[in-house]
């Protein structure tokens, strides 16, 4: 099994990389999903599926996720002006592709104040909006882990995939024309290594392992949230997108639009939906009914040309005469 | 009330073996060609951009990123084009009620049985048709394109009404593709229609033959068109 081990513990991402070697996965065989291809090979084997998990009520706002992020993706946002908010820069972008987003909430129950930090970035849908919105062969793929991965050099730029995305991730590069955002660190799980948001984390509130992994150590977290009040405390997993590769632990679950407008209930957009299939597949069929109509006609009607009877009646009539009756 | 439009400037009988009739002048042909092209690029680049199966179109604009980067200033190029074309054709083009029989004798003309239609002026119905058609689907592909034109305008508008501008865009693209191929096989169906547009005349049968009404009003209107351009 070409499974990689470091995947099956949750501390992964906080351990040392692996020192041994071993075989490089996520690559053209491991593909289940590939934008604008009609006919994908099925992939040649199946990875077990991995998830990041992000849990807000451990999450202390440091940003060193951002940081690690930037550090390893090798991006350079620019320097902002602060706008009263500890948010920094003012919203994901082509050098940013996670954010430290943070909400100040009074709980109408208790009338406390609630400081609630979220890290936004790609989910990595099960059923990517991307995707399914993108033109462009092979610019959005998905591995059988569960990674969404932007492929830069397919990518022509057009921003379909930000009307695709439920959650308003993807940013398009003004200098390269690419969209950008979280790759889940496709290039360092492919090795064995949890993404560097995880590893930078210091309160380990951003763990990677497998789903299973993920979500059995959401519920220990869930379970010692709702002995200290939170008795909406949750896992946000959307089934609207067919669940997510990167989880949230909520304490309040049962509200998740508090959280920065977290979509409560996200799902590809209907119209995203409808252009994306009936519009494409009845349209290019009336187009053809169309092309295909004008040329068996042009076969097999006979064209409409002027007779000599035409031609004498308009000299006819040029030459002042009455013409003779109707052509 | 178009009766008064029965013929646009510039239009006028050539004596001579045959005798033929000025139909399009240079400037109308001119931006006529532009208008094709453009709309046959837009075509192209938007196809490829609209369903997987044709996104090898791509490669004739030199690959999806410069598609993506073309599409939007063809259409302006488009846009500006047609509005010229527009003012120059829209008045001969206004609909009146001779249309609607035009309109009820469609059978006869696609039959093969022109003489069972009623004699038409400078364009008939079905002209008319593809030039209103065209005028509103323009507008409209051009008003939902540049909603979607993600370099310049994303920062317009909502990602919502984006979605919405997409889908319209696409289907407003499909009915345009419908009208330019009927349009296109109208103009090779019937025979002369596809000169007329190059060299900017017709034979006088022709005119008989397809634009009656319009013939007989140049015919009535030569002796003084001819004193008229003596004198200027």
């Amino acid at each position: 099994m070409l499974d990689n081990p470091y995947l099956h513990n949750p501390d992964a991402a906080a351990s040392n990389p692996p020192t041994e070697g071993f075989v490089e996965n996520l690559g053209m065989g491991d593909l289940v999903r590939r934008s604008a291809t009609a006919e994908l090979p099925p992939p040649t084997r199946q990875l077990t599926p991995v998830a990041k998990l992000i849990d807000v009520s451990k999450c202390i706002g440091c940003k060193a996720c951002q940081s690690a992020c930037i550090e390893w993706n090798n991006t350079t946002p620019a320097i902002e002006e602060n706008v009263g908010t500890y948010m920094n820069p003012h919203d994901l972008t082509p050098e940013m592709f996670t954010l430290m987003r943070f909400a100040e909430w009074v709980n109408p129950e208790t009338e406390n104040l609630e400081w609630l930090i979220r890290k936004d970035g790609c989910m990595h849908c099960a059923d990517p909006g991307c995707l399914k919105a993108c033109p462009a062969p092979g610019a959005i793929v998905q591995y059988s882990n569960g990674i969404v991965d932007f492929i830069h050099e397919n990518c022509i730029g057009c921003g379909y995939c930000i009307k695709g995305c439920p959650f308003n991730i993807p940013r398009i590069s003004r200098v390269d024309h690419h969209a950008y955002k979280c790759t889940l660190c496709s290039d360092r799980v492919a090795v064995g290594q949890g993404p560097a948001c995880a590893k930078a984390c210091p309160t380990q509130a951003i763990v990677f392992g497998t789903k299973d992994d993920m979500k059995k150590h959401a519920e220990e977290r869930i379970t010692d949230l709702k002995s200290r009040g939170y008795k909406n405390a949750g896992l946000y997993d959307p089934e609207g997108v067919g669940g997510t590769h990167v989880m949230y632990v909520l304490h309040h679950a049962d509200k998740p639009h508090i959280y920065n407008d977290l979509p409560d209930n996200p799902k590809i957009p209907p119209i995203v939906v409808a252009w994306k299939g009936v519009t494409k597949s009845a349209g290019l069929a009336l187009m053809g009914f169309a092309a295909a109509g004008a040329v068996l006609h042009g076969l097999f009607a006979r064209a409409n040309r002027v007779s000599a009877e035409d031609r004498e009646n308009a000299q006819q009539l040029l030459d002042g005469n009455k013409p003779g009756g109707r052509a | 009330m178009s009766e008064t439009i029965l013929v646009e400037t510039g239009d006028a009988i050539r004596p001579g073996n045959p005798p033929m009739v000025e139909r399009y002048r240079l400037g109308a042909r001119i931006n006529h060609w532009t208008t094709a092209i453009a709309m046959v690029l837009l075509v192209l680049s938007g196809l490829a951009m609209f369903h997987p199966s044709l996104f090898f179109l791509s490669t004739i604009f030199g690959g999806g990123q410069n598609t993506r980067t073309l599409h939007p200033w063809i259409g302006i190029i488009l846009s500006v084009s047609f509005l010229v074309l527009f003012i120059q054709f829209w008045r001969a083009n206004l609909w009146n009620r001779a249309d609607l029989s035009w309109v009820a004798h469609i059978g006869d003309l696609v039959g093969g049985h022109e003489e069972k239609v009623p004699e038409v002026a400078k364009y008939n119905a079905g002209q008319k048709f593809v030039f209103w058609a065209m005028a509103l689907l323009i507008l409209a592909l051009l008003s939902s394109g540049i909603i979607i034109w993600d370099e310049y305008f994303s920062n317009l508008t909502t990602i919502e009404i984006q979605r919405i501008a997409l889908l319209a865009h696409s289907i407003l693209a499909i009915l345009a593709i419908c009208v330019l191929i009927l349009h296109v096989y109208a103009g090779i169906w019937v025979r002369g229609s596809f000169d007329a547009m190059i060299t900017g005349s017709v034979t006088a049968g022709w005119a008989w033959r397809h634009h009656r009404k319009w013939f007989r009003q140049l015919a009535a209107g030569t002796a003084g068109e001819e004193r008229r351009s003596r004198e200027s």
